[in-house]
């Protein structure tokens, strides 16, 4: 088989595959395949004996095709979502600092959300972004959402999308414009949170929708930070958290805590441990361990089984490709 | 003056920006915003420019046939549909039931999401060939990110459920990224950050002069 013949029949299979998942959405096919206890435990199974088969052939001196660690990656990957095998996921500290923040908030305070990534960063970030509105729309704090990030805005009317059919919160009547509001986006980066830190109302003369800034009864008195009592960033790089603390929180004295992509949230640890930060969320885990505490199971909860087998399947790699480094003699070149 | 006028421009911006941030008040508030309005104006502009480079870029690809130009007309083909439809569907293309919002959510995303997420193929093929026990750095570093990956998903504390709950590797994690990783980031960000203020003083004074093109 030519290149070209493999290469489309590569994009056959992914296009089926996804018209195929396209269709299961829309008809609730895919919540309904569950394997049985049993059924999971053999997949398991199946996947350890490829991992020694992999194991004794590395051994032989023959390292396998790069196609092989990607089945193994993309089967480590799909097969959780039908498993049903529960963890029990602890909370780190700054993820309780954050859910902490939160709570300790009285009624109609009012909480600024920026959603400054794009869809790429959105598996990561959206279950902490539907966490985070549920959870403060549940306990009647006021939110007020922008982007940075041109596309930021639409994500929030996504997650807005997802949590309102939520009965907890459907049953409240939440109003748009009094309970929450999206600003959209503005462009200009670390110069709009500084014009913001003056005045809110010269960054966002409408909202998401077109409305004046002064007909939308929950802003309509928000100048500047000072009237904001806390703050969530959701960020995918720049801008994002970091300029944020450099600008809002440095300067204007902002209350904030962020939630981050697992790359970006190492880097996050130094403005938490000085207090420059209240709480982060880091990664799928950050969303998951949120979304345990504020009880809204989502995305991040049902993803981390994956998550769990794909860090899994890396760690035996590492460890197939050190045993062979070290049988083959060490400095030596597989 | 295509060289003075941007060096001024920059030399007046860059003071007043530093000097704002340490005298927040008349006329430096007024000048800073006046400039972070204009900022965002050209912010907004560099969008546009952005987006018709691209399909210049795009376009010129497919006309000169250049190697992988059939991506161009996808491109090209894609850029033209969501502006297509944006445009047609008025003031409202992004509200929920619209046809941009369907493109939006179940074509832009999954895409945009795949593409991130090949970097997991990567990383475990990577690791596979690359990830090696050499030397004493090599090692610890091997060490730490074992620990990190275990400690970060729930099934590394089912692995460790024999050892005492502080020395599990949740814990673990949690101690590795606190302290030793933060000490790490913030040698890097006080360099990066010293760095920065040399490059963005000489930028000021008109020394460095590379963003304006040329060669001197």
């Amino acid at each position: 088989m030519s290149t070209r013949a493999k290469e489309l029949l590569v994009v056959g299979i992914v296009l089926l595959f996804c018209i195929i998942a396209y269709l299961g959405k829309v008809y609730g096919w895919v919540d309904t395949v569950v394997f049985s206890p049993m059924v999971s435990m053999i997949v398991v199974g199946i996947i350890i004996l490829g991992l020694v088969f992999v194991l004794i052939r590395t051994l032989q001196g023959r390292l396998i095709n790069r196609q092989v660690v990607f089945l193994f990656v993309g089967i480590a990957v799909i097969m959780p979502f039908f498993m049903s095998i529960t963890q029990k996921i602890r909370t780190s500290p700054e993820v309780q600092q954050l859910y902490d923040a939160v709570a300790e908030l009285p009624k109609g305070s009012k909480v600024l959300v920026s959603f400054d990534y794009d869809p790429p960063s959105a598996p990561e970030l959206q279950p902490m972004a539907e966490a985070f509105l549920y959870y403060c729309l549940s306990n009647d704090l006021k939110v007020i959402i922008m982007g940075l990030w041109p596309q930021g805005a639409q994500q929030a009317n996504l997650a807005l999308e997802a949590i309102m059919k939520n009965e907890k919160l459907a049953a409240k009547g939440l109003e748009y414009g009094k309970d929450y509001v999206n600003l959209g986006y503005q462009a200009g980066n670390e110069f709009v949170i500084q014009r913001m830190g003056a005045d809110f109302s010269s960054m966002f003369r409408t909202d998401y929708s077109g409305r004046h800034y002064e007909e939308l009864e929950l802003v309509k008195n928000v100048k500047n930070f000072s009237n904001i009592d806390y703050s969530f960033n959701l960020s995918a790089g720049y801008p994002g958290t970091q300029e944020w603390v450099q600008v809002a929180v440095d300067r204007y004295g902002l209350k904030m805590g962020c939630g981050n992509t697992a790359v970006q949230a190492p880097m996050m640890y130094t403005y938490l441990n000085a207090g420059q930060l209240v709480g982060l969320l880091g990664g799928m885990n950050g969303a998951a361990e949120f979304e345990q505490l504020v009880k809204y199971p989502g995305k991040g909860t049902k993803f981390m089984l994956s998550q769990s087998f794909a860090h899994m399947i890396v760690i035996a790699f590492i460890i197939i490709g050190n045993v062979a480094f070290f049988r083959s003699g060490r400095g030596k070149k597989l | 003056m295509r060289r003075e006028v941007p060096l001024l421009i920059t030399g007046i911006v860059g003071v007043v920006f530093v000097l704002q941030y340490f005298i927040p008040h008349w006329p430096f508030s007024q000048v800073n915003t006046w400039f972070s309005d204009w900022f965002s104006i050209v912010g907004a502009f560099a969008i546009w420019l952005g987006a018709l480079n691209l399909l210049k870029i795009s376009a010129l690809k497919v006309i000169g046939k250049k190697s992988d130009w059939g991506y161009a007309i996808v491109i090209i083909i894609s850029f033209i549909i969501m502006v297509a439809i944006g445009f047609a569907e008025g003031k409202e293309f992004r509200e929920q039931g619209t046809m941009f919002s369907w493109l939006y959510e179940y074509v832009y995303s999954p895409l945009s999401a795949t593409m991130f997420a090949l970097l997991a193929f990567f990383v475990a093929s990577a690791s596979y060939r690359a990830f090696r026990a050499r030397n004493l750095d090599a090692t610890l570093l091997l060490m730490a990110g074992f620990l990190i990956m275990l400690g970060r998903v729930p099934v590394g504390d089912s692995i460790s459920f024999f050892l005492p709950e502080n020395y599990q590797f949740s814990q673990v994690a949690s101690w590795i990224m606190t302290w030793p990783q933060t000490a790490g980031q913030r040698a890097i960000m006080i360099g990066i950050a010293l760095g920065l203020v040399s490059t963005s003083l000489r930028i000021i004074l008109g020394i460095e002069r590379a963003h304006l093109g040329g060669g001197d």
